[in-house]
């Protein structure tokens, strides 16, 4: 009994000695836990004299988890999202102004391409890690096959949605069970559509759902949804779910992020696959891509600041920020880091350099509350288009509440 | 006896209700065998969406070994045991002492107090919540195993005193009377007169413990955030998240988060039954 | 005679109930009454330090707002309503199942004894990984369900994606503990049926189904009584495997009371409105609570 009671005693003992850092992370899939675990062994090396202890989160736990602990027991540092995300935060004081390490590491030259993305009142609230393209990834082999050309504009997308769907090939491939891929398609859409400015009123709550210009974005959707050329039983996927279709060439493209690159590689299936940019709709509307960028933070209540303050001024560290993207399948927002080799990367660089303007991702940039309804009903969308106009009033009701009457 | 013994019927009938039997227990274990399977596939196997057929080449240790190396799930086992065993004795302890004096002793307010542990047995966790999480919280455990552990032998209090009570009552009142005539304490009677007779009690209610506590998801998830006090409930969601489409990791870490409940159940059956059935007889 | 010798019958339940007592008020009714007081007031649930209150901006009354914005405002909390009497009538169906299993098992051939145990076992199995079993099972890709479909030509279903579907899948999911539990009570209940009784019935000419419904199911009433309980209170409690198996999906379909509550608090960090769920829960479960103990304080009288 007594040895029972000191062993409790040992293992309960949560005293965190000086120099040691809690890390939580959300990095759980095998290829981004990896290149996560090369950043912080480069930092250990770096820094023999912190202790790094990490607490891993499943991704999508992970967003009602991180809930939970900044307002209860704060790590020292959390992995979060840049954007509206972390303003939510930010607002609620949950996040510490890192505004010093951006200057003492010298992360206002290396990152300044995302520093917009972490700004809130002229100050910066993380540090960024990785970026990525979105675009449609696509099996070359099977257009081969079949003739068929990259598409540039929406009536040749749908030519070839209706040719791979006339080979009994499921023309697009996505999982919608936790949400956000739907969010992706409405993201293009509304953006090829609407374009930038509109997409952002929307998100910021200054638009309303039934706005008539919205039309045009759903009724594009319905016109691959009721042709059927979305996978089937979608709402049982997850993203990764979805995977397994493109990969066993049953399924020709996929819209989603360069963070599928490390899948497609370890599945032996690369060679056969390539990317296109999501195409054009409307004449003349800017192009606007998403490329959310994954972040580091400091919880306000955090206990070690002055470490966890040395763990993000080590992306200023060429090579471990380097590695941590590349390993992930992301671009590394320091702009002295190695150029990306991998091509999906490389193609992804071109088209965000020449890209007019860049959004996160819509659980990003819109309010997660609202973010989290309006998925669900583009979810349901993408399953009852006619419920649409139901839909679009249920999701002003629950805008009006977030954001006030317009 | 009812139904009539099986025997009285002819031997069609006897190899015809063994067969429905057998048939019955492989429709009802169906979906374990696929797990158990499953968790001795190759990761190929998995992939060519083979779940039914028996694996023509197991990876059973690779599989249970890469459960425990690649994720931290030695660790979230240990953290199970961590916060279940001390519960189950803090429980069993705490309840012993309040089922002792609900039963015997006569004091005004015994019947509210004892209906107060009942009626808190079935409140929903839900209501407990907000408040609970905001106390772990201003006492500094949130996120320690102890914090877990109080709050387990508080809410698991009311349901075992509920069952000591009754079964106490029914132990004869002279032999407490008879040591109170001796002069022995009442401390002493709890100790050596109550204790002693308890015993297939406090085993019936200690295995049924155990499986309530290791088997706790939601307090787990409300009031645990890392990897040194997540138990294997929730460090299961952390290795899905790992191995995603790998469903022969995935199985045999739900095995493993499975098992020692199993086991338990399996060498101490008679205790279990008797703890489930408490009441069921006589009620 | 010391002070304690004289006393100690009077102070013993004092001293036997005391940890017990306090340790239940503290985690047991201070939060019941507590989270009552919280669902009167917006409380996005930030300041940890007992600030709540006193003049906190965060922290303000609203009387009966959040009950009025639930009933009048929210379509998912009647989905969500809706969902938990769903859950309340079908989760009942385990236990004429489980009667039926208890019946056909009761024989003594040989290895029954293990026979019985492996019909148990899935009821200490937590609900984490019974959903996963059963997202598995229902994958309309490589589902056990599909597989099963297919050998009748039958298309898959998407159970666990299809809003009329979903719970009732989740509902079947929490079946196989739920009908495990059930038999061990019944066959318990069955070896305390009265032998005598039962012959009575034969020559009275019953056997059968009249046997069962006008002597053996009386005997089982203890039984039935306990399980339609466990049943109840576990259907009210029915979180986990919402959360594993559907997070609520599609669309909202599969949420329950339970489950809006930890969101509302936990993620939309609306702690007034997420009590409120709490308090409307816990308003339901009291009139199982209060006929419980009604039924059991008349027993107590019975029997004195």
């Amino acid at each position: 009994m007594k040895k029972l009671i000191t062993l409790i005693v040992l293992f309960t003992s949560t005293v965190v000695s000086a120099g040691t850092l809690v890390v939580n992370s959300n990095q759980s899939g095998e290829s981004s836990k990896a290149a996560f675990d090369a950043y912080v062994d480069a930092f250990r090396a770096a820094h023999p004299e912190v202790t790094v202890v990490v607490n891993e989160f499943e991704h999508e736990a992970y967003k009602t988890a991180i809930r939970n602990f900044l307002t209860a027991e704060a790590p020292d540092v959390a992995i979060w999202f840049a954007g509206n995300r972390m303003k939510f935060f930010v607002d609620q004081n949950l996040f510490q102004d890192v505004s010093d390490v951006w200057a003492d590491a010298g992360l206002n030259d290396s990152m300044a391409s995302t520093k917009g993305s972490l700004t809130v009142d002229g100050k910066q609230y993380g540090v960024p890690w990785g970026y990525y393209q979105w675009g449609v990834y696509y099996r070359k082999d099977l257009f081969d096959n079949l003739g068929l050309n990259v598409p540039k504009n929406w009536e040749e997308f749908k030519w070839v949605c209706a040719m791979l769907k006339k080979n009994d090939i499921t023309p697009i491939t996505i999982g919608t069970k936790f949400l956000w891929t739907a969010g992706g398609w409405f993201d293009y859409l509304n953006l090829r559509i609407n374009g930038y400015q509109f997409h952002m009123d929307l998100t910021a709550g200054k638009v309303s759902y039934e706005d008539p210009r919205l039309d045009a974005t759903f009724a594009a959707w319905r016109e691959l949804i009721d042709p059927g050329y979305f996978l089937e039983d979608h709402a049982s996927f997850s993203w990764q779910d979805a995977q397994a279709p493109q990969i066993n060439g049953e399924a020709a493209m996929y819209l989603i992020g360069n963070f599928y690159v490390p899948t497609l590689e370890s599945a032996g299936v690369v060679d056969k696959m390539d990317f296109f940019q999501f195409p054009t709709i409307v004449e003349g509307v800017g192009i606007a891509e998403d490329a959310p960028t994954d972040t580091m933070h400091i919880p306000s209540g955090a206990k070690n600041v002055e470490d966890a303050k040395k763990f993000l001024a080590f992306m200023s560290n060429k090579e471990a920020a380097t590695n941590w993207a590349t390993m992930g399948g992301m671009l590394s927002p320091n702009k002295y880091a190695d150029k990306p080799t991998n091509r999906f990367s490389v193609m992804g660089a071109e088209m965000l350099a020449a890209a007019d303007d860049i959004a996160q991702f819509w659980d990003r940039d819109a309010n997660p509350d609202m973010a989290g309804a309006a998925m669900e009903g583009f979810q349901e969308f993408m399953v009852k288009p006619d419920r649409e106009a139901k839909i679009r009033a249920r999701l002003e009701k629950e805008r009006a509440r977030i954001h006030g009457d317009l | 006896m009812f139904p009539t013994p099986i025997q009285n019927y002819s031997l069609k009938v006897n190899i015809a209700y063994r067969l429905l039997l057998i048939f019955t227990l492989a429709v009802w274990l169906l979906p374990l065998v696929a797990v158990m399977l499953t968790s001795m596939r190759t990761f190929e196997d998995v992939l060519a969406g083979n779940y039914w057929t028996f694996p023509e080449e197991t990876a059973l240790i690779s599989n249970y070994t890469a459960v425990f190396e690649g994720g931290k799930m030695g660790r979230f086992f240990l953290n199970s045991l961590i916060i279940t065993l001390p519960t189950v004795f803090g429980t069993l302890f705490l309840s012993s002492l309040a089922g002792y004096s609900l039963a015997m002793h006569r004091f005004k307010l015994n019947l509210l107090v004892f209906a107060m542990f009942i009626a808190g047995n079935f409140v929903p966790y839900q209501i407990l919540m907000i408040p609970v999480r905001n106390i772990s919280i201003e006492m500094g455990v949130y996120n320690t195993h102890i914090g877990l552990i109080i709050f387990h032998i508080a809410f698991q209090t009311g349901f075992c005193t509920f069952f000591l009570r009754n079964f106490i009552k029914e132990l004869p009142f002279e032999l407490i009377e008879a040591a109170r005539a001796d002069g022995a304490t009442e401390f002493t009677i709890y100790r050596k007169i109550i204790l002693p007779l308890i015993i297939p009690a406090l085993a019936a209610l200690g295995v049924l413990e155990f499986t309530f506590i290791w088997n706790d998801y939601f307090w787990a998830l409300v009031l645990t955030q890392g990897d040194t006090v997540k138990p294997i409930t929730v460090g299961l969601d952390v290795l899905r998240g790992q191995w995603t489409t790998s469903w022969n990791l995935v199985s045999a870490g739900s095995v493993v988060a499975a098992l020692p409940p199993v086991i338990m159940f399996f060498i101490l059956q008679k205790q279990f039954i008797h703890g489930l059935t408490f009441g069921a007889v006589k009620g | 005679m010391t002070f304690w010798e004289r006393n100690q019958l009077k102070l013993a339940p004092f001293l036997f109930l005391a940890p017990a007592i306090l340790i239940f008020l503290i985690y047991v009714i201070y939060p019941i009454i507590d989270s009552i007081w919280v669902s009167f007031h917006e409380w996005n649930g930030m300041d940890k330090n007992g600030t709540r209150g006193n003049g906190n901006p965060n922290w303000s009354w609203v009387g009966l707002k959040n009950y009025v914005v639930l009933f009048t405002d929210d379509e998912e909390f009647y989905v969500s309503l809706f969902n938990n009497i769903r859950w309340l009538l079908f989760s009942l169906i385990a236990i004429p199942i489980g009667l039926l299993l208890a019946l056909f098992v009761n024989q003594s051939i040989l290895g029954m004894r293990y026979i019985k145990s492996l019909f148990y076992f899935p009821f200490v199995i937590n609900a984490v990984v019974i959903g996963v079993i059963f997202t598995w099972f229902y994958n309309p890709k490589y589902g056990a369900l599909t597989y099963v479909l297919s050998l009748f030509g039958l298309d898959p279903i998407p159970v666990l994606a299809d809003e009329n579907l979903a719970t009732y899948g989740i509902i079947i999911a929490s079946f196989f503990p739920g009908i495990a539990y059930t038999m061990i009570l019944y066959i318990t209940g069955l070896t305390g049926v009265n032998r005598e009784m039962v012959e009575a019935g034969r020559i009275d000419g019953a056997s059968g189904f009249t046997m069962l419904w006008h002597v053996i199911l009386p005997q089982l009433k203890p039984a039935t009584l306990i399980a339609v309980v466990v049943t109840i209170v576990g259907s009210l409690r029915s979180f986990d495997l919402i959360a594993v198996m559907t997070a609520g999906g599609p669309w909202g379909s599969t949420e329950v009371l339970a489950y809006k509550m930890y969101q509302e608090s936990l993620f939309n960090y609306r702690m007034g409105y997420g009590a409120a769920i709490a308090t409307i829960l816990f308003l339901i479960m009291d009139i199982y609570i209060a006929w419980f103990l009604y039924r059991l304080f008349k027993n107590e009288k019975s029997e004195k």
